[in-house]
């Protein structure tokens, strides 16, 4: 039996001749919260889709919840809010999540206790009786995410849950996340909002051209520190030594950038600088960010433009 | 099999044709059928008694054939009802993306496409039930008036709008609306013209165009179904003279009944299997 609620070894899908999702390869913990991050067109939403059932691999294989990808009863105790979430915009809020929760094999009062407990945690009781065609693009979202739960899952597919959603929208999401962490569901989360991931995951992965390239464990680095320095007359001896103190130098004419695990490695920095004989004019330490390790990692090829 | 999963997407179904008052329009324009069939039928009925009844034979001749004209009208009313109504429910889904939270649910992928396939013969029946269960009720009480064989006319009616709910189903499961839509309504008027050259063969003795109608009922049985339920209601002695345009020359066999079930069975099984490794 796996540790793992979702792992996949080599998963591969290619339509015609593009190969969509390379070689992926992935493992998600009990009670964790898994970010999935990736330039647009790295595969994500392929992946997703390929695990769900949605989808057939061209290759590779998978386990969800201990059983073969695309198993039926695996089905039941997993939710999934797609990114563009669509629904039946004849029904409203409440007949959404009653459809659904008899899909899930719901029914009586088990499923409507959970469809008035669940529209109020997404704060759509109010709305609930009207049809979703007068919704919102957020409270459609909402609406979504709570279908998504209705079967109180062991693990939760979000893709994208955010877009669209103003601020508070985001905050409800997130305290949702933390909260079903709290409960001890996994929660996938595929997003590209970099501060979103950062706020709510334990760990995330970077997928480029459908590959697994990076796993990064957040937390686990926050005495990281970005450094930025402006200063006059750096030699490649001076910029050897700054090189060594960290990790990532890059030196651009009078200004350069490296990352360092901790403050202590200030003090040595300014100390090479100075004693090298070059004019210190700034020295900047920032915590380092998601979204600097995801530029580092993806490369400045994948950006648009 | 789930039957509770099937029925879920059975009432889905019923609920989404009455929500988006596609049951409000059929039974208003069922209605002005109605209404504007029993018109017609008073003004023969004048005409006939006016003109002074030769005897209950031709009155029975021309109340026979004015409520076949009638069945007819409602037979083409349904052919287009189970094309028109289930065309996107499965294509336009999986283009919107809607199916994808259904089928991520733990549901098989036959119980979506059987459900639907349920809802919308109950639908179509029930709108072939009231336009020609109203076409033989207006019959009987302003002219005192029945067809024989009424039973078996409905059921090969019945038979031959499953035959087009399933082909437009079954199409909805690989093709993109518009398309199916074309290719349902190109093999219906397939099956239409067909038939007609097969007429024009038993009339001339053309054996060649009689092979032609009949290799055009096997592909499509529509029309085929339609003129054997004509031919069964009407009196004998009608169909043989071939009195009226729904007296076919050339009465297709049982073993047509027998084909369309078959093409029913396999169309379905084609959808199944087609749905099953759909990407969505």
């Amino acid at each position: 039996m796996s540790s793992y609620l979702l792992e996949t070894h080599g998963l591969r899908k290619r339509f015609g001749d593009k190969l969509a999702v390379a070689d992926l390869s992935l493992a998600l913990r009990p009670g964790e919260v898994f970010g999935f991050l990736g330039p647009n067109g790295a595969g994500k939403t392929t992946s997703l889709k390929m695990i769900l059932g949605l989808l057939e691999p061209s290759g590779g294989h998978g386990l969800l919840l201990g059983k073969p990808l695309g198993d039926q009863g695996a089905r039941a105790k997993v939710g999934f809010l797609p990114e563009h979430f669509r629904f039946p915009d004849w029904l409203t809020g409440r007949e959404l999540l009653h459809f659904h929760g008899r899909l899930y094999g719901l029914g009586g009062s088990l499923l409507r206790e959970r469809s008035e407990a669940l529209l109020a945690r997404v704060d759509l009781l109010d709305a609930a009786h009207r049809p979703l065609k007068g919704y919102s693009k957020g409270m459609l979202q909402r609406a979504g995410l709570a279908a998504a739960l209705l079967n109180e899952p062991q693990l939760v597919f979000l893709d994208e849950p955010t877009s669209g959603l103003d601020p508070l929208g985001r905050l409800l999401v997130r305290d949702l996340i933390r909260d079903l962490r709290a409960q001890g569901t996994s929660v996938f989360l595929n997003s590209h909002l970099l501060g979103e991931v950062e706020a709510t995951c334990d760990r995330v992965v970077f997928v480029k051209q459908g590959r697994v390239v990076h796993e990064h464990v957040l937390g686990a680095h926050e005495a990281h520190r970005d450094v930025r320095i402006r200063a006059h007359g750096m030699s490649d001896a001076l910029c050897v030594t700054l090189a060594s103190l960290g990790e990532g130098f890059v030196r651009d004419g009078d200004r350069a950038s490296l990352r360092v695990d901790g403050d202590s490695r200030l003090p040595q920095i300014a100390a090479a600088i100075v004693n090298s004989g070059a004019a210190l004019f700034e020295l900047d330490a920032a915590p380092a960010s998601l979204e600097q390790l995801f530029l580092a990692v993806m490369g400045t090829e994948q950006r648009p433009g | 099999m789930t039957t509770s999963a099937i029925l879920t997407i059975v009432e889905m179904t019923l609920h989404e044709a009455a929500r988006r008052r596609i049951l409000l329009a059929s039974l208003v324009c069922g209605c002005a059928f109605l209404l504007l069939f029993g018109i017609g039928q008073h003004f023969v009925l004048a005409d006939i008694e006016h003109q002074g009844a030769k005897g209950m034979l031709r009155r029975g001749f021309i109340l026979n054939f004015f409520t076949l004209a009638g069945l007819y009208s409602v037979n083409f009313l349904t052919v287009m009802s189970a094309v028109l109504l289930p065309v996107d429910t499965l294509s336009g889904e999986i283009a919107s993306g809607v199916l994808q939270t259904v089928a991520s649910k733990p549901i098989a992928r036959r119980d979506i496409v059987l459900g639907k396939w349920l809802a919308y013969v109950l639908v179509v029946g029930s709108y072939l039930m009231l336009l020609a269960g109203g076409v033989l009720l207006e019959a009987r009480l302003l002219a005192d008036f029945q067809l024989p064989g009424v039973g078996r006319g409905l059921a090969l009616m019945f038979l031959e709008s499953i035959v087009l709910v399933t082909l437009s189903i079954s199409g909805g499961t690989r093709l993109s609306t518009v398309t199916n839509g074309v290719v349902a309504f190109g093999l219906y008027g397939l099956a239409f013209i067909g038939s007609w050259v097969e007429q024009v063969g038993g009339f001339t003795g053309n054996v060649g165009a009689r092979d032609v109608g009949t290799v055009a009922s096997l592909i499509m049985p529509s029309e085929s179904l339609w003129q054997l339920a004509a031919h069964h209601m009407q009196p004998p002695v009608m169909s043989q003279l071939n009195l009226t345009p729904f007296s076919p020359l050339s009465v297709p066999s049982i073993a047509m009944v027998y084909w369309a079930v078959g093409y029913i069975v396999v169309l379905l099984l084609v959808a199944l299997r087609g749905f099953s490794k759909r990407p969505l």
